[in-house]
């Protein structure tokens, strides 16, 4: 009796399935409700270039897995133009090509972004120190301002923020008013920071980003100092010195190079726009992973067929009814006909819906078990009657629509879509158990099967049931795990104390 | 609620899930099912090992039999049909009597051949067994009630019940036929079980349904304090059935003839918890007793000699 194999096997489906559920809640955002909805942001960037009947190169910098956000879709549109994507040291850049263009030239660059929940990827390590010495006097200056800035700090981070304030300072000391001279704009401090940096030896870059906003049409970027530790990127606002980067802000690409660069054309002008767009949150989901390439999509049954999905939303339901049979049977104590049938009831019930369900159930039942005893009389072999009995069913089943239909009674027509051989069953086992048993048998398991039936069906028919089985089929582990157990169960079960209740009496 | 299930455990009450789970699961291979599953199998494996059961008259296993049987009964005032497979007393039909063509059931009714052939055809096709499968049917000796038991039962003949756990009988009822259940002694039927002192051999309390009942329903006899004839040999029969079947939680269903003494009926794998009730006590702390204590490698009348010794009311 030893129960540790029994515990394992729990355990493992218990972890298997809840490692895939968390999985795809929290890194891959599928919502645990129906009908969720996200937003994501749209940014686009239009770029026009005037053409002079040459050959006309147009290059932007594009979104390359920015920090924080996944990158779900993207677009590039161009009229005639021949598109290459390269990738080079973390950076992507868009490249248009014509052989000759003539007039204003117009491209499109989309991408659809959504913020990461967990597991960021962010950009890729640095390739190495720029070994660009600076020239006299700058580099001397550097090396003063760096000695100074690292007597003040005590790492990467901290080294970084006392730059930032030393440049930020409104009356410098004269190392770094010789940096600022040449201009003290966002973007110029920026450099500057970087250059110094790498004079101390930190891998660093400029980094622009976008504040992700609303319908903007004319968003603008700003700087942002980007700085490896050695493990990770760093982001400073070198405007505070702050680190860290703010969640609506996209780094929209990094690096020395400008946004936009032309050959051959003239007068390029670059516009961003962002919006947001609200999406189901399901599909969301499956964009993200597959932005993510995970493999658990080619597991998901949002890829099949949707015919076949039809068919599993139903099939992933008899596992939940199969659960709440073993719960009813073997521990509260129920008495059915036969141990899936009420399941079985339960599904047709979906079709029927509950009330009228029930009472056509009923009705056809008693109609089949009064024919079947008439039946009887005639002493028919097994499987003969049997087949009797269904014929005689189909007939009760086209009474009673007829008969409905008539009475303008609308419900009573889809009784037809009661499994033929589940009633027959049903009256067969109902009649057998009359016969030998006794009537209150009879109508107590009858009774006991309507009951499991109702109640599966109850909580089969609830959307968000139907839902979570269907997205999260993993559930099926969790609930093959709790059968298992049940399994094992060897309490008593809840109807046995009304059993025994002689033996359980006070006084006995 | 949670007072019921501690007072059910103190007193040792089995339920369905353990008797499953810890007894029948554990002490009953699968394999040795067939033995008690087909009553025809454990018929001749008893008359094999020399147990005293009812005659076999006849065995139909096809239809084309049923017209044989005709002849082969041509001569028997009463018998007995039994389904091979049939569970619960399901399919099992009485003949008490015969007017000519028309033959008397226990519950009073008249059927003719062709009810009968209509009855034992449905047997043939499966309608009793527990799968549908087909099966056979047997047509045995019909049990002749011992006078002394006739006063508290009404028309069938009164069987005991033992379960047997590992070769020591554990607990015994004996099960009465009443009106309700229409001359059968199938509890569930609505028969009344007395649960026996197992030393002693004495009848205790009954039970119908889940009731307790002190007279019998239809003849009105108190049910209490009487003696069960033969039986030291009915304890004897009961603990060989382990020796011959190897299934260690077994239900014996015994009759006792009139003429031939103790006859084994059939035996069951899986045994019900009903005998609980008429016994007043349960059966898991017997069980557990036997675990604990017992050395199954007695012998016969040292397993016996256990269970009267530790086994009375």
């Amino acid at each position: 009796m030893k129960k540790l194999p029994l515990y394992l096997t729990v355990g493992v489906l218990v972890v298997v399935g809840l490692a895939f559920i968390l999985y795809k809640v929290m890194v891959l955002g599928f919502p645990l409700r129906p009908e969720g909805e996200s937003s994501v942001w749209t940014v686009q960037a239009r770029f026009t270039v005037d053409g002079h009947t040459r050959p006309v190169k147009a290059i932007l910098q594009i979104l390359s897995s920015p920090p924080g956000f996944t990158v779900l879709d993207e677009n590039f549109v161009s009229r005639g133009f021949g598109l290459t994507i390269v990738e080079e040291a973390g950076a992507r850049e868009a490249q248009w090509a014509i052989r000759r263009a003539a007039g204003r030239q117009t491209f499109y660059y989309q991408a659809v972004v959504t913020p990461e929940l967990i597991g960021a990827r962010g950009p890729s390590a640095p390739t190495g120190l720029d070994n660009e010495r600076l020239e006299e006097p700058y580099a001397t200056a550097a090396e003063a301002v760096v000695a100074q800035v690292r007597a003040q700090s005590a790492d990467v981070s901290t080294f970084t923020a006392e730059l930032l304030r030393h440049l930020n300072d409104p009356e410098p000391d004269e190392n770094t008013a010789l940096f600022l001279a040449a201009g003290r704009s966002l973007g110029q401090r920026v450099e500057i920071a970087v250059s110094l940096l790498e004079t101390g030896g930190i891998s660093a870059r400029a980094a622009y980003g976008l504040y992700l906003e609303e319908g903007e049409r004319h968003a603008q970027f700003s700087p942002v100092l980007e700085v490896w530790d050695g493990d990770s990127w760093l982001w400073f606002s070198p405007e505070t010195g702050e680190e860290g980067l703010p969640e609506n802000v996209l780094i929209w690409w990094d690096g020395d190079k400008p946004l936009i660069d032309v050959v051959g054309g003239s007068n390029p002008e670059v516009e961003i726009s962002t919006w947001r767009n609200t999406v189901d949150a399901l599909q969301l989901a499956e964009r993200r992973a597959d932005a993510r390439q995970s493999r658990i999509m080619d597991l998901s049954l949002l890829r099949l067929p949707l015919q076949i999905q039809a068919v599993y939303q139903i099939l992933l339901l008899v596992p939940i009814g199969a659960f709440i049979m073993v719960l009813l049977r073997n521990v509260i104590g129920v008495k059915t006909f036969g141990t899936f049938m009420p399941v079985l009831v339960a599904l047709a019930f979906r079709e029927t819906r509950l009330v009228a369900g029930l009472v056509l159930f009923v009705l056809v039942v008693a109609l089949g078990v009064g024919l079947r005893f008439l039946l009887d009389r005639l002493r028919l072999l097994l499987v003969p009657r049997l087949a009797a009995v269904l014929i005689l069913v189909v007939l009760c089943l086209l009474t009673v629509s007829i008969l409905s239909h008539q009475l303008g009674l609308e419900t009573g027509l889809s009784v037809a879509l009661f499994p033929l051989v589940i009633l027959t069953i049903a009256i067969e086992r109902m009649s057998i158990v009359w016969e030998e048993v006794g009537p209150a048998e009879a109508i107590q398991q009858g009774l006991g099967t309507l009951a499991v039936a109702a109640l599966a069906y109850l909580i089969m028919s609830l959307s968000h049931v139907e839902y979570l089985v269907f997205v999260f089929p993993e559930i099926l582990l969790l609930l093959l795990a709790a059968v298992l157990l049940l399994g094992r169960y060897s309490g008593y079960r809840l109807l046995e104390f009304v059993r025994f209740r002689a033996l359980g009496a006070d006084d006995a | 609620m949670l007072e019921v299930r501690r007072r059910l455990r103190e007193r040792g009450v089995l339920g369905i899930n353990r008797r499953n789970s810890a007894y029948v699961r554990l002490w009953n291979p699968r394999r040795l099912y067939p033995l008690v599953d087909d009553k025809l199998r454990t018929k001749e494996l008893a008359i094999a090992s020399g147990m005293p059961v009812p005659e076999l008259y006849a065995v139909v296993t096809a239809q084309h039999d049923v017209r044989g049987l005709r002849k082969a009964l041509a001569d028997r005032e009463q018998f007995v049909v039994k389904p091979a497979h049939g569970s619960g007393g399901n399919g099992i039909l009485i003949i008490i009597g015969r007017r000519g063509e028309l033959y008397l059931k226990s519950s009073g009714a008249v059927m003719d051949w062709a009810e009968l052939d209509h009855h034992i055809s449905n047997a043939l096709s499966g309608l009793y067994s527990l799968g549908g499968q087909r099966d056979r049917v047997l047509v045995e000796y019909f049990v002749q009630s011992e006078p002394e038991l006739e006063k508290i039962s009404y028309r069938g003949v009164p069987d005991i019940r033992l379960i047997v756990y590992r070769g020591f009988p554990a607990m015994a009822m004996i099960r009465l036929p009443t009106h309700l259940s229409d001359g059968k002694a199938n509890l569930h039927l609505g028969a009344v079980g007395v649960g026996i002192d197992l030393s002693q051999g004495v009848t205790l309390q009954g039970v119908q349904g889940t009731e307790v009942v002190v007279l019998h329903p239809d003849t009105g006899n108190c049910l209490e304090g009487l003696e069960i004839p033969h039986w030291d040999q009915i304890l004897k029969l009961a603990a060989e059935c382990f020796d011959m079947t190897g299934l260690g939680y077994l239900g014996v269903d015994l009759v006792i003839d009139q003429k031939h003494g103790p006859l084994i009926l059939e035996l069951n794998a899986r045994p019900g918890l009903a005998i609980q009730i008429a016994n007043g006590t349960g059966l898991h702390s017997r069980l557990e007793l036997i675990d604990e204590h017992a050395d199954t490698s007695d012998s016969l009348e040292e397993r016996i000699a256990f269970a009267r010794q530790h086994f009375a009311a």
